[in-house]
């Protein structure tokens, strides 16, 4: 008989996360109260600052500014910091610019490594062992079953975040969107057209 | 270690699952064992960043598999404050009033590698070949690139050299590389048309092609 078939079932998760933070609080490891606070502040920063939305003020800027299309190219960390993007896993950040025969797809195979900074937490999809497992092996396919058609014609290059570089992609800006401002361009960008598995489209700002 | 966490190229996993307009976070727990996390590493300096991923990757393969993001989070949070005596298993089992699963222990690991500070050893259009090594503690070399020789397209930054940070050893910066790997070279008869792979790797998991 295994052992296993009569394991007892483990707490549920809230009450072992829960447990956790009052063996923590009882420590007294922080003065009394502090632990909390500390918690609210930092789930506050990632609700409120640290989000894609900058990702896309980066994108839109480069695609109207070809002074800092360079500077991002050559410089991500330094590019995102100029517009007041920076912090915790955006060390280092390095922006991929699609071109019309190479498409970048971002992901991180061992873990769920983003760039906090401009594409802010990722979402369950980046971090399931399903996107995880398949797209550097057969990105194509994946793609394709997200819903983005990406011709054989087209490189595809999946970026894997092994180490500290921290991927953004600087999509294609769809035709038609001549003399728009930054702030419509910036408006049709998306955090997934950002990692690379959809191109920005006209239609996508329509959906939003 | 060669551990679950390591999925690249896995078959057998379904369609990836999107959730239109998705928050931050799911539950309350969700965003407590995130918070728990960053307070641990940020601000009570219990642990390290290395140290707190391959917490998660000594997780039993089907607790790792059958868990969300969030809960492997805490689990590995709670079995490195168990592993360093701040908790213990006991008081969150009864706090929790069940069960409590961690991470199996970590291996023990010597010092590999280069000395701090030196120059990069390769340039850019290199061609260097991945060591086929498999070190039993925590290592950011995935198995699909162990063996397969790639491009040099970006010498990068020196960083710290995650084998030894993971496991309490000298923290040293090592130079890194974005290596282009082409995927008939990763997969061969499996392999896509017109796909490559760009891994980021410290120079230790490199060798020269003789």
């Amino acid at each position: 008989m295994s052992h296993q078939r009569h394991a007892k079932q483990p707490a549920s998760i809230a009450k072992r996360t829960s447990a956790l933070r009052d063996a923590l609080n009882e420590k007294g490891l922080l003065p009394e109260g502090q632990l909390d606070t500390v918690l609210d502040a930092t789930l506050a920063q990632f609700e409120e600052t640290m989000n894609w939305r900058n990702g896309a003020k980066v994108v839109a800027r480069a695609w109207t500014d070809p002074e800092y299309r360079a500077r991002l190219l050559a410089d991500g960390t330094a590019a995102c910091a100029e517009l007041g993007f920076e912090g915790p896993q955006g060390e280092y950040i390095v922006a991929l610019e699609d071109e019309p025969e190479l498409h970048h797809v971002i992901v991180c195979t061992q873990c769920s490594c983003t760039a906090w900074p401009v594409l802010g937490l990722p979402p369950d999809w980046y971090k399931s062992p399903e996107y995880r497992a398949r797209v550097a092996r057969e990105p194509r396919k994946v793609l394709h079953q997200m819903g983005l058609d990406v011709p054989e014609t087209i490189e595809i290059r999946v970026w894997d975040t092994t180490a500290e570089s921290r991927f953004i992609v600087l999509p294609l800006r769809p035709p038609a969107t001549e003399g728009w401002s930054e702030e419509q361009l910036a408006s049709i960008v998306t955090r997934e057209a950002m990692i690379g598995v959809a191109m920005v489209t006209l239609e996508a700002s329509a959906e939003k | 270690m060669d551990g679950i966490h390591d999925l690249a190229g896995v078959s057998g996993f379904g369609p990836v699952e999107m959730e239109p307009n998705e928050p931050t976070f799911h539950e309350p727990w969700e965003a407590l064992a995130f918070g728990l996390n960053i307070l641990c590493i940020g601000v009570l300096r219990a642990y390290n960043v290395d140290e707190y991923r391959h917490s998660i990757e000594r997780m039993l393969p089907a607790h790792y598999l059958s868990a969300s993001y969030y809960e492997r989070t805490l689990t590995g949070v709670a079995s490195l404050l168990v592993e360093k005596g701040i908790v213990t298993r006991e008081e969150l089992e009864n706090r929790a009033g069940g069960p409590f699963p961690l991470a199996q222990p970590a291996a023990s690991v010597v010092a590999d590698g280069r000395a701090s500070g030196e120059k990069p050893r390769y340039q850019v259009g290199d061609t260097v070949r991945v060591r086929n090594i498999h070190p039993a503690g925590h290592t950011r070399v995935p198995r699909y690139v162990r063996g397969v020789c790639g491009e040099v397209l970006h010498v990068t930054p020196p960083f710290s050299y995650p084998d030894a940070a993971a496991h309490g050893l000298p923290p040293r910066d090592e130079p890194t590389y974005h290596v282009l790997f082409q995927a008939e070279d990763l997969w061969a008869d499996a392999a896509g048309h017109r796909e490559t792979v760009v891994v980021q790797l410290w120079e230790t998991y490199l060798e020269e092609i003789r």
